[in-house]
């Protein structure tokens, strides 16, 4: 599903490269955890891959479902299946979230050719998916992630990855900032989406997430490379021992 | 017209004169009110139009700016339009001239054009100072408009709709409106042109709330493309009244709107909101002062700009705080996007503050769309073009959601916004 080969990229105002060489690749139904210290480029990855304007890719490819996708802007690349978890959900005052929700599921409609969803059709879904997620209505109501707490957006994020169904799941960080209780109300949330063909990529520091997100794969992230790949005891002894051996092996 | 000429009249000038002398016998008024149009259009004639030298008036150079003017026409009669919230009570004044209908419980209306004829207008006539261009234009052409007073203790179910509707020529109106004490209301003062032919409108409001009255008053300017819009509202509030002023500029060639009040009453607080919606070639002035008068009474004023195309917009306000109004509190900001690179903002804001235990404080910022938003929005899947409107939309949508009380009176407004902004994004 996800094919990425020697990526290099950078950032594009001041052209500091972050992504070195990277090669990963990760098949329809797979869970993949990237992990990796602080500045390996593990956020920078979710963010060339939904493809934000400030990163630009100087050297290899991105394949998604055997296409490069190198050329879509963020809203093609949304709107054929990958949906990247904000670390850092944006508040966006004045913009109704239930607006945000039925705009964005109807302009994805609209891009793969499909009818748009009625008022009806909208209310429903979102009510059962809020639902599943212990969201309140009068979360809805408000504008999008204005106010909300630390738990609240990663919420709403899974919330809206439920109701937009993407094929490419890339979770950034997920559980920062969340305590148990609201850690397990979000791994439910994306361990029901799991299925033969979609593919989630969980990028994360901790262990701890992969607990409840159990992953297939694990890769480590190391200045811009993915340094060593492994199942899911790699986790496991990363947790025991840190990252300095491994480091110190790539080195 | 025996008059010494003190300067070369620009052709608008020569225009607003001329409009004047053609209808010198025609124009309403007892002796009082004719004789002080005659002084005000001396003045015009002698020191012209205010330009970039008057402070006041140093963003917009009328005198520059205002090149032509039509002849007034009679016949410049435009049909009523609907109202912005249904249901509202529609008072409308075509080309100048009052028609009134079935007036609400608690409201009494009567013709303006009487108030001048009676002469009971000459003291609202007079200007505001030497720099009040507005309300000299104003005071010598004016023939039409509404005199209305709101009961004491009513409170309207719905919104009374002023519509100020212009075909083209020129169209010169005066609303006197009085709130009684512990009257509520929403007045929603619509001016608008109907086809884009050009015409040449100023209008001037005297709004006073006796003690206690809660009004949302909404001045919502829609003229067309080619028009030149001159406004003006004055506003005294008494002791504990609530004044909630919001102002659209969504039309327009050359425009003005100029907004001057008082708190004359303890308690009293004034909410003044302004959105412009700016677009094409256009010239957009809102200039605004205050006066807290008296002490413990508050004030915030936000407005907030969105300016597209090669257009100019222009925001001076000014607080004076009295040496007795201690406890004063005011805010005042003034948020500007700026859509292209031709765009243009001007922010002036200024305290004058004599007293000296107050919390006052102002704020400008001009800001491009935030980009973070926009690529959280295509993040979801949607395109950027729609993703920026949207944001444009929020900009100013937030203060238009300060009027939750009255769901239909925000929807109301946020479909016209939304309206101009596809039409111009």
């Amino acid at each position: 599903m996800l094919e990425i080969k020697n990526l290099h990229a950078r950032i594009a105002e001041d052209g500091t490269e972050i992504i070195r060489g990277l090669n990963l690749t990760v098949k329809a139904g797979e869970v993949a955890a990237i992990m990796g210290p602080n500045g390996s480029g593990k956020s920078t990855l979710s963010y060339v891959l939904s493809g934000r304007e400030d990163y630009e890719v100087t050297e290899g490819d991105i394949l998604y479902n055997g296409e490069s996708i190198l050329e879509l802007d963020a809203s093609e690349r949304a709107a054929k299946g990958i949906f990247l978890a904000f670390q850092y959900p944006v508040e966006i005052p004045g913009v109704a979230t239930m607006q945000f929700l039925k705009v964005a599921m109807n302009e994805q409609r609209k891009y793969r050719g499909e009818d748009e969803l009625t008022t009806p059709e909208f209310m429903r879904l979102v009510k059962e998916a809020a639902g599943d997620l212990k969201i309140a209505p009068e979360m809805l109501r408000r504008p999008l992630n204005v106010g909300f707490s630390g738990g609240e957006k990663k919420r709403a994020e899974i919330l809206q990855m439920a109701l937009l169904q993407p094929k490419l799941c890339v979770l950034d960080e997920t559980d920062s900032g969340l305590d148990i209780d609201a850690l397990k109300v979000v791994a439910d949330g994306v361990n029901a989406l799991r299925s033969p063909d979609r593919a989630v990529v969980v990028i994360t520091h901790y262990q701890r997430l992969l607990d409840y997100i159990v992953p297939d794969t694990v890769h480590v992230l190391y200045k811009g490379q993915v340094i060593k790949s492994g199942d899911k005891t790699l986790a496991h002894e990363l947790e025991a021992k840190g990252y300095a051996d491994l480091i110190e092996a790539a080195a | 017209m025996n008059m010494q000429q003190a300067i070369k009249m620009t052709a608008a000038e020569t225009a607003l004169v001329d409009a004047y002398t053609a209808q010198i016998g025609d124009l309403p008024g007892d002796g009082a009110v004719l004789s002080l149009r005659d002084t005000l259009v001396h003045e015009l004639r002698t020191t012209g139009l205010p330009t970039r030298r008057i402070e006041s008036w140093h963003y917009t150079d009328l005198r520059t700016l205002l090149r032509a003017v039509p002849a007034a026409d009679p016949s410049a009669f435009a049909e009523r339009v609907e109202a912005v919230v249904p249901g509202s009570s529609v008072l409308a004044v075509r080309s100048g001239q009052a028609n009134l209908k079935s007036l609400p419980k608690g409201v009494t209306a009567r013709s303006y054009t009487e108030s001048l004829l009676d002469g009971s207008a000459v003291a609202g006539l007079a200007v505001l100072g030497s720099d009040d261009a507005i309300g000299r234009i104003n005071g010598g052409l004016v023939r039409g408009g509404l005199e209305i007073e709101i009961a004491e203790g009513a409170e309207l179910e719905a919104p009374l709709e002023i519509q100020a509707v212009q075909s083209h020529g020129q169209a010169h109106t005066r609303f006197p409106v009085s709130f009684g004490a512990g009257s509520k209301a929403t007045v929603i003062e619509r001016h608008l042109s109907t086809n884009a032919e050009g015409s040449f409108v100023s209008s001037v409001s005297d709004v006073t709330l006796a003690e206690g009255a809660d009004v949302i008053w909404i001045i919502l300017q829609q003229q067309g493309s080619a028009d030149t819009h001159l406004g003006q509202i004055r506003f005294d509030l008494g002791k504990n009244a609530k004044l909630h002023l919001f102002i659209i500029n969504a039309g327009g060639k050359l425009v003005r709107q100029e907004i001057h009040g008082k708190t004359s009453g303890e308690g009293a607080d004034l909410t003044l909101r302004g959105i412009n919606l700016l677009g094409g070639e256009s010239h957009t002035d809102v200039t605004f002062t205050l006066g807290h008068d008296v002490p413990h009474t508050t004030s915030t004023e936000i407005i907030r700009n969105v300016v597209f195309d090669r257009a100019k917009g222009v925001f001076q306000g000014k607080i004076l705080v009295a040496k007795d109004a201690q406890k004063t509190d005011a805010k005042m900001s003034c948020n500007t996007l700026l859509l292209s690179d031709d765009a243009d903002f001007s922010s002036k804001p200024e305290l004058e503050i004599f007293a000296d235990d107050v919390q006052c404080g102002h704020g400008a910022t001009v800001t491009d769309i935030d980009h973070t938003q926009l690529f959280y929005m295509l993040a979801r899947g949607i395109p950027e073009k729609k993703a920026r409107a949207m944001l444009v939309n929020a900009f100013v949508a937030e203060i238009v959601e300060e009027l939750e009380d009255d769901e239909e009176l925000v929807e109301a407004l946020e479909g016209l916004i939304s309206a101009w902004l596809e039409k111009h994004a």
